[in-house]
């Protein structure tokens, strides 16, 4: 199984505080991996990294064996990674519709910018709409939207151009049970036709009934890497969290 | 705009009422100076017209975009000495002047991308400050180019030789012409893919790049669409009043004109540029031309700016939009009661607009 | 030689005024989001202020200032509570401009009708008279400017980084939302960062108007020059509009010297190569993910 995307050793500070320090992840193709670790240990970070929003300060981002390091977003996204965000956004001035025909670009077929998107773009979107349950908001503007159904659309748009690999940043924060559930059967539909998650989650029962993989960050280094079971039990994992060693690494 | 109205077939109607609107619409502006042949009314005709297509081309970059420029005039100025200095040097004379137009627009198009290069690397706040600067530059640039501008003295128009009964047409219908190509434009890029994306910069430029929407090619696109209607509305105002010089052509109240236009019909929309400056040059003219005790027109030509700005911050059409919308859901609750045990839709929609207003602001 | 130092001179003190009144502008951008546009004007007004307090009252300028500042931070606190209070939302920045704008031609209108048009200039007995040192003539209008902006930015310091006003002005700067959630009364502060950063313009249009003549159409050129020395020095960044200023007049005297018709290209010439280099400006912060 080969890795589809992969960081070596990346490092980012913000004055004094590194985020990340030599941060090495690997995700597999057609996994569902989760990204875990206590609050400040530079997970968002990571994914800012990845996804071009943030400029690594060295180390290298790896898609298929394409370097990507340092490449601007809307060049990651082409290439085929999508990403959510811990505070939800969308478009709020745009109708939900609107929202997912941005990403849809790939559908259309017409090169002629001033064209109205086109029939098959809108099917696609309303068929993801309809996929994450929000078809019946289509003509709604999106900041009329409750926070759960904006992380819906969120998940939607992101999907609208089929990207390889998704990078979900906590979709599941904040969000009421069954919404949990409704978001995780989404991710199994999706990752069942082929597409790769890369989940960053606090929810440890999410993380552990989704993910076949985790990596864990504790202070912006990798701390473990293996299947759910084995890093539920792992000595440095409950360190990090639990802060029980004696030279006070805590989650600070 | 774009809303999917499930079966109702509403959207036909609508879209016939619309076009038998603006049809009317223009059946009005293109007979108005043959009806009213006084030529202080026609005036009134050819100024409100420039300004119509002033603010629709504005908004076309600023309305769609978010970046308020208050440096268009540059476009507008560099059109009237562009179409001023080329009638000059290559004698042109009569209605030929008015095919320059394209070629001023060409020359707008040239300087904008370099302008906008520049300027749109900025955040907002910064981006109308430089807009401002670069304004100022140009300004400058008029003043003391006297061999290209004729400085302070103006550029003068030769004479032209219209029927002075008709005086105003030509130029009256050449203005129109302008504003309804930039309707059109404006209406086609609202429901384009580019349109799509334009608005995504303004709402969430970030998030728009991480969908793969190009930024700074996207604004610049739209920077010198804008820009390039501006410059044909200088030279054909510089051709009609018959003089330029660097205050009138770059002229700091300019911009701010235009975009009170824009903000007062409803930023961001088709139609609302075109009634902002329907409605405010003319009371512009006519405040200039009446109250001509000292200065008293400024002061309520911006006590108005500040009502309409406090009391209607998004604007004419789009308060307006809201307040149907609001009217026929009352209609339609009124008609038809939810069955008991499920909330009515506006309660649901309250709560959710509370929430997700909750949500906005600590976000 | 002379030339360029007795340039740097005046610019240095010149710079001093431009500083205080950009501060000013620099402090309600920072505390509030909003660009005042009206601050030109403003310090027209207080120009005018004095003019009035002078020629009919036939109080000293100096002294006039005690009463000058405390009607301009009174008209401030006016303003902001009467009109900025309301803005709200994601186009606040946007709005305040075009309601500063519209304060500003109130003002203009205002002052056409009660001063018309005529220019017109501060006397006093210090404003022609000069202080011969080392070979330089410094004007003692501009050392009494130097001195009032050299005070006012101290006190402002102090009161910033000093007093517990200070603090809750520099957390709202930080961020309104979190401000709010600690307990500081943000409209309260809001209101008091406005009527200070309009109260500067007292001084500073003193000066203004002894070392200038004015009209009420000369808050256009001043807004300009105040909007592109904050820009430059990075929006919200009291140290930047400082050095800012300083820089940008001197360096509008030395052009002075070769090519007077475009000594105030400078300016503006200066804030665009510094924002193609850098966009946030000087002393700005790296814009994270703002828009």
């Amino acid at each position: 199984m080969t890795a589809l995307l992969r960081t070596e050793a990346v490092s980012k500070a913000f004055g004094g505080v590194h985020a990340l320090s030599e941060a090495s992840i690997e995700v597999t193709e057609g996994s569902i991996t989760g990204l875990i670790g206590p609050n400040g240990s530079g997970k968002t970070t990571l994914f800012n990294v990845i996804t071009g929003y943030e400029r690594a300060d060295s180390g290298q981002v790896y898609l298929g064996g394409q370097v990507i390091t340092n490449a601007k977003p809307e060049r990651v996204f082409a290439l085929g990674i999508g990403r959510t965000f811990q505070l939800t956004r969308i478009f709020p001035s745009m109708t939900v519709l609107e929202n997912m025909l941005i990403a849809a670009r790939h559908h259309e077929r017409s090169r002629n910018p001033l064209a109205r998107m086109g029939a098959p773009a809108r099917r696609h979107a309303m068929e993801l709409l309809d996929f994450t349950g929000l078809a019946g908001h289509a003509g709604a503007l999106a900041q009329s939207l409750s926070y759960g159904q904006r992380k819906l659309l969120e998940l939607a748009y992101v999907l609208v151009a089929d990207p390889a690999i998704v990078l979900l940043d906590e979709p599941a924060g904040g969000v009421n049970p069954t919404l949990i559930n409704q978001i995780a059967a989404r991710v199994k539909d999706l990752n069942a036709t082929g597409k790769t998650f890369l989940i960053v989650e606090h929810n440890m029962d999410f993380v552990m009934g989704l993910c076949g993989q985790v990596t864990v960050l504790d202070h912006g280094t990798v701390i473990a890497s293996g299947p759910p079971e084995a890093i539920r039990r792992d000595a440095l994992v409950l360190d990090a969290y639990l802060g029980v060693a004696e030279d006070g690494h805590g989650d600070q | 705009m774009t809303a999917i109205w499930r079966g109702s077939g509403k959207i036909g109607t609508e879209h016939r009422w619309r076009l038998a609107g603006a049809g009317a619409l223009l059946a009005v502006a293109v007979a108005f100076p043959l009806v009213f042949t006084n030529p202080a009314v026609s005036n009134y005709g050819v100024l409100t017209l420039v300004f119509v297509a002033a603010a629709v081309s504005w908004n076309i970059f600023s309305g769609y975009t978010g970046y308020i420029s208050l440096g268009h005039a540059i476009f507008f100025g560099t059109g009237a000495y562009f179409t001023g200095v080329a009638t000059k040097d290559w004698h042109v004379t009569g209605s030929d002047v008015f095919g320059l137009l394209p070629l001023a627009g060409v020359a707008a198009a040239i300087i904008a991308v370099p302008l906008g290069i520049v300027a749109l690397r900025v955040r907002r706040h910064t981006f109308v400050v430089i807009t401002i600067a670069f304004f100022f530059i140009f300004q400058l640039m008029a003043y003391n180019l006297p061999s290209l501008t004729q400085g302070t003295s103006g550029l003068l128009t030769p004479t032209i030789n219209f029927d002075p009964t008709t005086f105003n047409n030509p130029f009256y219908y050449v203005a129109l012409a302008v504003a309804v190509c930039m309707i059109v434009l404006s209406w086609l890029i609202r429901r384009s893919r580019f349109g799509l994306q334009l608005r995504a910069i303004k709402d969430d430029e970030d998030r728009a790049r991480g969908l793969g929407v190009r930024p700074m090619r996207v604004k610049l696109s739209a920077f010198v669409i804008s820009a390039v209607p501006m410059a044909l509305l200088g030279g054909l105002w510089w051709y009609y009043i018959g003089i330029v010089d660097p205050s009138s052509g770059f002229d700091p109240l300019f911009d701010v004109a235009v975009a009170l236009m824009a903000f007062l019909g409803g930023l961001g929309t088709v139609s609302g540029p075109v009634l902002g400056a329907l409605i405010l040059e003319p009371a512009q003219l006519y405040f200039t031309q009446q109250v001509t005790s000292g200065y008293v027109y400024l002061i309520l030509y911006g006590a108005l700016f500040l009502v309409v700005i406090l009391m209607l911050p998004r604007g004419i059409i789009p308060t307006g939009a809201e307040l149907i919308t609001g009217w026929r859901e009352r209609r339609a609750r009124s008609a038809n009661p939810p069955p008991p045990g499920q909330p009515a839709s506006s309660a649901a929609g309250r709560l959710s607009g509370r929430e997700s207003g909750a949500t906005r602001e600590l976000a | 030689m002379t030339q360029y130092a007795q340039a740097v001179t005046d610019g240095i003190l010149g710079g001093a005024v431009y500083a205080l009144m950009a501060a000013g502008l620099t402090l309600i951008f920072g505390v509030l989001d909003i660009i005042n546009i009206a601050q030109g004007i403003l310090v027209v007004l207080a120009a005018y202020l004095s003019y009035a307090l002078s020629v009919h009252l036939h109080i000293d300028l100096l002294v006039g200032l005690l009463i000058t500042i405390p009607s301009m931070f009174a008209l401030g606190l006016f303003i902001e509570w009467a009109f900025m209070r309301r803005l709200r939302g994601r186009e606040r920045t946007a709005m305040s401009l075009l309601v500063s704008y519209a304060v500003a031609v109130i003002i203009e209108g205002s002052l056409y009708q009660a001063f018309g048009v005529t220019q017109v200039s501060l006397k006093a007995w210090y404003i022609t008279s000069s202080v011969h040192i080392f070979g330089f003539y410094l004007a003692d209008i501009y050392l009494i400017g130097f001195g009032l902006a050299a005070v006012s930015l101290t006190a402002i310091y102090f009161m910033l980084y000093r007093t517990k006003f200070g603090r809750s002005v520099r957390a709202t700067m930080q961020d309104r939302t979190a401000a709010r959630l600690v307990g500081i009364n943000v409209d309260r502060v809001s209101g008091l960062t406005f009527g200070i950063g309009v109260a500067v313009t007292a001084a500073g249009g003193m000066v203004f108007g002894a070392t200038n003549v004015f009209n009420a159409d000369s808050g256009y050129d001043l807004i300009s020059r105040l909007l592109a020395i904050v820009i430059l020095g990075g929006l919200g960044s009291i140290g930047g509009a400082m050095a800012a200023a300083l820089i940008m007049v001197t360096g509008e005297e030395i052009v002075n010297i070769w090519a007077p018709t475009w000594s105030t290209a400078v300016f503006y010439a200066a804030l665009v190569i510094v924002l193609v280099i850098r966009p946030e400006g000087l002393l700005g912060k790296r814009a994270v993910r703002a828009q």
